[in-house]
C-alpha cells in the first residue's frame, strides 16, 4: 500500500519528523542530526542579537535543502506574534511560520486564542501557518477556517517528555481535521513518536528530546526509525481496515 | 550631531551615521543580522542608503536556535 | 467446588424478561468496554444485540486474530462403538433405536486410522456410544495407545468418566476431551434423558473439570442447541468454560455449539437457533471467552461453516463420518448419530480454509 505524499503549504515532506534547533549544547550537533534524522523541516527562532556575546548564525548550521521553520517565541500577544512572523519571511525565511504564543511561564502552554487571532491575520497573508496550540477540535477546525496550513496539538508541555499526555484528544483531531495534525511537543521517546504516528498523525516535531540527547545524531536516527516505523503501522491498520470495509457489512452481510 | 534612537528596546545616544555604519562601528556579524528600521526589514543591501534620525526604532535581530 | 454453584445461581433468573429490557444502547455500552462481565455477555446474546452484529463480528475476527492468528485446526471423528444404554431422545444410538450395533476391533481401528492418517490429519477424537461393558477403560486405553501411534493427538468423547479413570486414558495418551452437556437446564435434562447412566446430571456436568483435574490438556464444552430454550444455554455454556478456565489456568478450555440435525428416532427439537442468532451466538462467546477454542463440527453446511472461518471458529472436524468405522475399505456400520451436512473432503475443507485466508493446522504439537 502506497503512503499518500505529505504535503504542508505546498512543500512535499518526504520525512515525518521534524525538529528543532532549540536547547542544543553545541550547534555544530545540528547538522549531524539532521543528516541522521532526515528531518526536512526546523525550528528556528528570532531574537535581538546578543551586543555583547558572539553572534552565531543559526541558518549556517542549516543545509539549504530543509525547510526553515521559524517560530514566533517571545510573542505574547497575537500581535506581537503576527510581527515577529513578517519579520521572519522579510529577513528570507520563507513563508512558513509556527505560531507560538505563550502567556503562561510555569508551564509554557499555548495560548489558544491568540494563536487563533495570529493564524487568521498570517493566512491571509499567504504564510503557511502551523499553530501550536492545546489539542481542542472546537479550536482547530476554526484554525483550518482561518487558513492554517497543519495543526499543532501538544503532546505533553513543552520540554516535559511525557509523551501523549493528550493522546485522547489529539486521537480527536486526527479523526476530524482535513489538515495535517502534527504533533509537537512533550515527545520525549521514540516510542511516543512512534505511537502518536500508529494512531494517525501525520508528523511529529521533537526538539527537546534530541538536542538534549548525549547524542543528538544517535537519537535523530532514532526518532526517524520510529516515525517510519509507526506510519508503516499506521498503514498496515489502514490496509485492514479497508479490506474489511469493501462491503458495508463484510463479515455477516452474508446472513442477509 | 547627536541624536537618540532606540535600539532593541532601548534609548541610546548616538552619532548621526547610516544603518551600514552603525554596525560596522558595533562590530556585528553583518552575515546573520536581520535590521527592522521603523516596523520594516532593511535589507543588507540598502543599509547604507538609510540614515539614522532622532527617534528612530531599530531592531537588530538574529535566527537563533528555538523549538 | 463445582461449575454448578455457577448455574445455580441462576435458577430463578427471568431470562425473557432481562432480555427483553436489553436496549440498543446498552448493547454499543458493552462493545465499548474492554473486559466483558457475566451480564455483558449475556446482554450480547439478547434479542436486541442482532442489531449490533457486525460490531460484534468485527470484535470477534480481531479477538481471533490476536489469540489464535488467522487458524485453523482440523481433527477428524472416529466412532469405535455405537452400542450405547441410554434413552436420550434425541441421538440416532438410543437404546431403544433399532440400528445395527457395531464394536470396532483393535485390528478394525487400525485399518480406519490408516485411512484417516492417509488424508494428513494428525488429531483424532475418539467417539463411543455409553456402554462401559462394551468399551471398558481397558479397552479404550489399548485403542488410545494403537492411535498415538497414528496422530499426534488423541482426544476422547465418550461416557463420563472418573478422575482416575481419566487419568489411566492420559497416561495411555489421550490429551483433550469433549464432553457436551446437551443440555444445561436440569428440567429440560430429565425431560430428554429417560434412561440409562446418562440421567445423572451433576456426574455428566462436573465430568469435564474431572478431566481438567486428571490432566487432560484440552477440554472442550458444550450444549446440544434444540434441546433447551437457545439463550440461556449458550449462556451457561459460556459460564462453564469460564468456570473452568478460572479454575484450570493449564488447562485449554474450548467450546462448541452443535445444532440439532434430523437423526434416527426422528426428533423434533422444541427450540431453533437460526443462521444469524448462531453467528451472534459464537461472536459473544468470542467477546466473553477471547481465549476459548471454538470447534464448528461437519453438523453445518459447508457454506455456512465457511463464513464462521472468519467469525470465531478456531477448530473444525473435517472429511467425517459419524457412523462406527467408516474410513477404512468398508462401509459405516449402523446409523449414523448424526446427519453431517459438510461432506467435503479434507482437502476441500483445506482449500476452502485457504481460500477464506487461513492457515489450515494438521498438527498442534507432538507429545514428547
Amino acid at each position: 500500500m502506497q503512503d499518500e505524499q505529505l504535503t504542508i503549504g505546498g512543500h512535499v515532506f518526504a520525512s515525518r519528523l521534524f525538529t528543532g534547533t532549540g536547547k542544543f549544547a553545541a550547534k555544530d550537533w545540528i547538522p549531524r542530526m539532521l543528516e541522521a534524522s532526515e528531518s526536512g523541516m526546523i525550528t528556528v527562532a528570532l531574537r535581538r542579537i546578543d551586543s555583547h556575546g558572539k553572534n552565531e548564525n543559526i541558518l549556517d548550521f542549516i543545509p539549504k535543502d530543509v525547510v526553515l521553520l521559524p517560530n514566533t517565541s517571545g510573542a505574547r500577544t497575537a500581535e506581537e506574534a503576527v510581527r515577529i512572523a513578517r519579520i521572519a519571511r522579510e529577513a528570507g525565511c520563507g513563508n512558513f511560520i509556527k505560531i507560538e504564543v505563550i502567556t503562561d511561564m510555569k508551564y509554557l502552554m499555548p495560548d489558544n486564542y491568540e494563536t487563533l487571532r495570529a493564524t487568521k491575520v498570517l493566512a491571509g497573508e499567504g504564510f503557511a501557518v502551523l499553530p501550536y496550540v492545546l489539542p481542542d477540535l472546537t479550536l482547530a477546525k476554526k484554525l483550518e477556517e482561518a487558513g492554517a496550513a497543519a495543526i499543532m496539538p501538544l503532546g505533553a508541555p513543552i520540554g516535559t517528555n511525557r509523551g501523549l499526555e493528550t493522546k485522547s484528544l489529539i486521537a480527536l483531531l486526527i479523526e476530524n481535521c482535513r489538515v495535517p495534525v502534527v504533533v509537537d511537543a512533550g515527545i520525549g521517546r521514540p516510542s511516543h513518536a512512534a505511537e502518536a504516528m500508529e494512531m494517525g498523525a501525520d508528523a511529529v516535531l521533537v526538539n527537546t528530546a534530541i538536542a538534549t540527547a548525549e547524542d543528538p545524531a544517535l537519537m535523530g536516527r532514532a526518532f526517524s526509525l520510529a516515525v517510519k516505523a509507526g506510519r508503516l503501522a499506521y498503514m498496515a491498520r489502514m490496509a485492514e481496515e479497508s479490506a474489511l470495509a469493501q462491503a458495508s457489512s463484510p463479515l455477516t452481510g452474508f446472513l442477509d | 550631531m547627536e541624536i537618540e534612537v532606540r535600539i532593541n528596546g532601548t534609548e541610546q545616544w548616538l552619532k548621526e551615521c547610516t544603518i551600514e555604519e552603525l554596525i560596522a562601528a558595533r562590530e556585528l556579524a553583518a552575515a546573520s543580522l536581520v535590521v527592522e528600521y521603523n516596523g520594516r526589514i532593511v535589507k543588507q543591501a540598502e543599509w547604507n542608503k538609510v540614515r539614522l534620525g532622532q527617534g528612530d526604532v531599530l531592531e537588530l535581530l538574529n535566527f537563533v536556535g528555538g523549538g | 467446588m463445582s461449575v454448578y454453584s455457577e448455574i445455580e445461581r441462576y435458577h430463578d433468573f427471568d431470562f425473557r424478561s432481562f432480555f427483553a429490557g436489553v436496549s440498543k444502547a446498552r448493547v454499543e455500552a458493552v462493545l465499548a468496554k474492554e473486559k466483558l462481565s457475566e451480564h455483558d455477555f449475556l446482554v450480547l446474546l439478547s434479542p436486541a444485540a442482532s442489531g449490533c452484529l457486525e460490531q460484534m463480528a468485527h470484535r470477534a475476527h480481531r479477538l481471533t486474530g490476536q489469540y489464535f492468528g488467522h487458524t485453523i485446526q482440523l481433527f477428524i471423528p472416529l466412532y469405535i462403538s455405537n452400542f450405547c444404554s441410554n434413552e436420550c431422545v434425541y441421538c440416532g444410538f438410543h437404546r431403544g433405536n433399532t440400528i445395527s450395533r457395531k464394536k470396532l476391533s483393535l485390528a478394525e481401528i487400525e485399518e480406519e486410522a490408516r485411512a484417516i492418517a492417509a488424508t494428513g490429519m494428525r488429531h483424532i477424537l475418539l467417539l463411543t456410544g455409553e456402554a462401559p461393558g462394551v468399551t471398558p477403560i481397558a479397552y479404550l486405553e489399548e485403542v488410545i495407545r494403537l492411535l498415538k501411534r497414528y496422530f499426534s493427538s488423541v482426544s476422547i468423547e465418550i461416557f463420563p468418566l472418573d478422575v482416575e479413570e481419566y487419568k489411566r486414558l492420559r497416561l495411555a495418551g489421550a490429551d483433550g476431551l469433549t464432553l457436551y452437556q446437551e443440555v444445561y437446564d436440569e428440567d429440560r435434562y430429565r425431560l430428554v434423558h429417560k434412561a440409562g447412566r446418562k440421567t445423572d446430571y451433576r456426574y455428566r456436568l462436573d465430568a469435564p473439570e474431572r478431566g481438567a483435574r486428571a490432566g487432560l490438556r484440552m477440554v472442550n464444552v458444550g450444549p446440544l442447541l434444540g434441546l433447551g430454550e437457545i439463550r440461556s444455554e449458550v449462556f451457561f455454556c459460556g459460564l462453564h468454560a469460564k468456570y473452568l478456565e478460572n479454575t484450570f489456568l493449564q488447562t485449554e478450555i474450548g467450546l462448541s455449539l452443535p445444532r440439532m440435525n434430523p437423526a434416527e428416532g426422528n426428533y423434533q427439537p422444541e427450540f431453533e437457533a437460526d443462521d444469524r442468532s448462531f453467528v451472534q451466538f459464537i461472536t459473544a462467546l468470542r467477546c466473553f471467552l477471547p481465549r476459548a477454542g471454538i470447534t464448528v463440527s461437519t453438523r453445518e453446511k459447508a457454506s455456512f461453516r465457511d463464513k464462521l472461518i472468519r467469525l470465531g471458529a478456531t477448530r473444525f472436524s473435517a472429511g467425517s463420518c459419524t457412523g462406527v468405522g467408516g474410513y477404512g475399505e468398508g462401509q459405516p456400520e449402523g446409523t449414523p448419530q448424526f446427519e453431517i451436512t459438510d461432506e467435503r473432503s479434507v482437502d476441500e475443507v483445506v482449500q476452502a480454509i485457504r481460500n477464506a485466508g487461513y492457515q489450515p493446522v494438521y498438527k498442534d504439537w507432538d507429545m514428547i
